[in-house]
């Protein structure tokens, strides 16, 4: 009866109660952790997509979950996108490194952001659902294709799930030789770093300079990204 | 209420001693999915123990008549009867596969010689026959002892076949086939105390059947929204009142249960109570309405309670109070501080079954590490008890297991982060009068009693 919980041996990924990590002196912030379980909840409905047909109980319940995230997200204004001024759209990753930015302030505040901050996004997630995305999940023979009014975030994630077969995950990171980055390189421009990934939502495929240096709590963070990362890229 | 089983042993899960009976399966490590139990169900006297499996075969064990020279003994129970259910299938409008296994085993009331059950998979539902045969005809005039037939003109003399007993064969063959009435996968059926119809459920839908019409159903309940987008519910289980035959319940994973009278509509989509109990806001946290989800619902034998389960605890229902359940038995709440490790290995959404013994004073329900757990109502006791092969010597009383669920570890005590949550024990029941109870551990299926003096 000496089964763990992770049939390989792998150190605990997640951050339940209130054990130390190994390498983490203190608990992730909540929006980090709060971040890898909406990340964790997307690449579980991606995977629903097997030979037999989906639990549709255990999709409506991660879904439900990824929605309550949202939501939470939204009133702390964690959507919201930062003032600068853009001309028109700008390419996917501008968008991308922007997001990034926002949540490394965050993280290096190391803590929940205040919930009064204006989200510039509200309309589009407060629609009842992320419709198109679980449009999938529920009818599995309906096509793909239309995104409706999803954030434009969010829209990306699913786009980089989706489109790279077989293993979209691993698609989300650029090039290098390992699944792990350097938060600093990611944000400094150079792609190929070491270890740590960025960000924790692994949208960064190419961060253009002028982030800031992270500071010395995201750097403890990125320990518990560590863990994120690895879920990720072996699923 | 009467106390079950005889001696004067009390009912109930405690006052018990609960000791090893038999244990059926392979024992390799490594395990065929195929053979993995996915119901257990004691038919209305408990004689007959039937278990389906992922691989669409149903497996009925029999109960040997009690052994004249040791009275107290109660009979083993040995394989009666094995058929193929369901075969796997392909739906080609959709590409996708319908699995064989057999989600639920439901029996008739027996009304003659042969037995009849319910059992169904994903989407189709059978009913099977089961029969003895111990006799055949010898002595045909038109055909052979071998079959063959006879030329007519050489038959001179007429004579009248005569019975002679053979070995015992025993039968199953399927009856009724109802198909295609259900869009989603079906989760359960339940047999209606009139005998005549039952009721399945899906994801989304209710249909009531009468046993003897199999190209149609009516639809009772249907929580389908018009735009799928927004669908945020489900049903999780359904059953039809034991005495009242115009009464059900659905549970939804919403951690809801709705009570319904057929005698209000055709379509109950307005129910006639709604169990609920209000949410702690203290306990709130994203996986909250996850751990609600109901997985089981079964109404007690008297009809005047029901028992909900979802993920960490077991509840009690009284059914004229809607406002909070009247019991709360907590079944492994050392896992609620392991909720994320439990949602990332997809554990938090396994489906526990709950049952009620005889007299419904005690209820059992499954944990992981191959654990079960008993909570007896009248003495407020529960107990934890282990499905083993270690523990597997006739008559061997089980030991109480404990988890410790933090901080120092008592000898005996297993650490929270040693359970194998591969062992899950899902599936149980407990015998309708005796105390006997069948406990499916993955591919084995442990029957356990109580010690007799």
């Amino acid at each position: 009866m000496e089964g763990t919980m992770f049939a390989r041996g792998l150190k605990r990924k997640c951050w339940d109660g209130d054990e130390d990590v190994e390498g983490a002196p203190a608990a992730p912030s909540y929006s980090l952790q709060r971040q890898s379980l909406l990340d964790m909840s997307l690449v579980k409905l991606q995977l629903c997509h097997t030979l037999v047909e989906p639990n549709l109980c255990r999709s409506v319940l991660i879904a439900n979950t990824v929605r309550q995230i949202q939501e939470e997200m939204t009133q702390d204004g964690a959507w919201q996108l930062p003032a600068p001024p853009v001309a028109g759209r700008g390419p996917l990753d501008h968008l991308v490194s922007t997001e990034i930015l926002c949540r490394a302030a965050w993280e290096q505040q190391g803590q929940r952001p205040a919930p009064d901050l204006p989200s510039e996004l509200p309309g589009a997630l407060g629609a009842p659902a992320p419709g198109s995305a679980q449009s999938c999940i529920w009818e599995a023979d309906s096509s793909r294709g239309h995104r409706g009014s999803f954030p434009k975030s969010l829209d990306q994630i699913f786009e980089t799930l989706e489109s790279r077969a077989p293993s979209p995950v691993e698609g989300l990171f650029a090039d290098a030789g390992g699944p792990y980055y350097d938060l600093d390189a990611v944000l400094t421009g150079m792609v190929g770093g070491k270890s740590g990934p960025g960000g924790g939502d692994g949208l960064q495929a190419l961060a253009p300079a002028g982030a800031p240096p992270p500071s010395a709590s995201c750097k403890r963070d990125l320990g518990e990204l560590d863990h994120v990362v690895e879920i990720l890229v072996e699923t | 209420m009467a106390g079950a089983g005889g001696g004067g042993c009390p009912a109930g899960g405690n006052d018990l001693q609960w000791c090893f009976s038999q244990v059926k399966g392979a024992v390799d490590e490594d395990v065929a999915e195929a053979d993995i139990i996915s119901t257990v169900e004691f038919n209305y006297s408990g004689d007959l123990l039937a278990t389906g499996d992922k691989g669409g075969r149903v497996v009925i064990f029999q109960r040997e008549q009690e052994n004249k020279s040791r009275p107290h003994s109660r009979g083993e129970y040995n394989v009666y009867s094995t058929f193929q259910s369901h075969e796997p299938e392909f739906d080609y409008l959709k590409s996708l596969e319908i699995e064989e296994k057999i989600n639920k085993i439901r029996w008739l009331p027996q009304q003659n010689a042969a037995h009849f059950l319910l059992s169904t998979n994903d989407k189709t539902i059978k009913l099977w026959k089961i029969s003895e045969r111990d006799k055949r005809a010898e002595g045909y005039n038109l055909k052979d002892e071998d079959g063959r037939l006879r030329d007519p003109f050489r038959i001179t003399a007429l004579r009248v076949p005569i019975l002679k007993p053979m070995d015992l064969m025993v039968e199953a063959s399927p009856r009724r086939i109802f198909a295609n009435a259900h869009t989603y996968h079906i989760n359960s059926i339940s047999v209606n105390s009139d005998h005549e119809t039952y009721l399945s459920a899906d994801d989304l839908r209710i249909n009531l059947w009468h046993l003897e019409i199999t190209d149609r159903s009516f639809n009772i309940v249907d929580i389908k929204p018009a735009n799928m987008e927004e669908l945020t519910e489900v049903i999780t289980a359904a059953e039809l009142h034991p005495l009242q035959c115009n009464v059900f319940v659905y549970s939804s994973s919403k951690g809801t249960v709705r009570l319904c009278d057929m005698r209000a509509s055709a379509l109950c989509d307005r129910h006639a109570k709604f169990f609920e109990e209000p949410e702690d806001p203290s306990s709130r946290s994203f996986f909250s309405e996850i751990i609600s989800s109901i997985s089981d619902v079964k109404f007690s034998h008297s009809g005047r309670y029901m028992m909900t389960r979802d993920y960490l605890s077991v509840k009690v229902w009284d059914l004229n109070m809607e406002s909070r359940p009247v019991e709360t038995h907590q079944v492994h709440e050392y896992l609620r501080g392991k909720l994320c490790s439990l949602y990332e290995n997809d554990c938090v959404f396994d489906k526990f079954e709950c049952c009620w013994n005889g007299p419904d004073s005690a209820i059992m329900t499954g944990s992981y590490n191959n654990f079960f757990r008993m909570f007896d109502r009248n003495t407020r006791r529960d107990v934890t008890l282990e499905a083993s092969r270690e523990s597997s010597r006739p008559r061997a009383s089980l030991k109480p297991r404990r988890v410790c669920p933090g901080g120092r570890r008592k000898k005996d005590e297993i650490s929270v982060d040693s359970l194998d949550f591969n062992k899950k024990i899902l599936h149980t029941a407990w015998h309708p009068a005796d105390n006997v109870i069948a406990v499916a551990a993955t591919n084995n299926l442990y029957i356990f009693q109580d010690k007799v003096n």
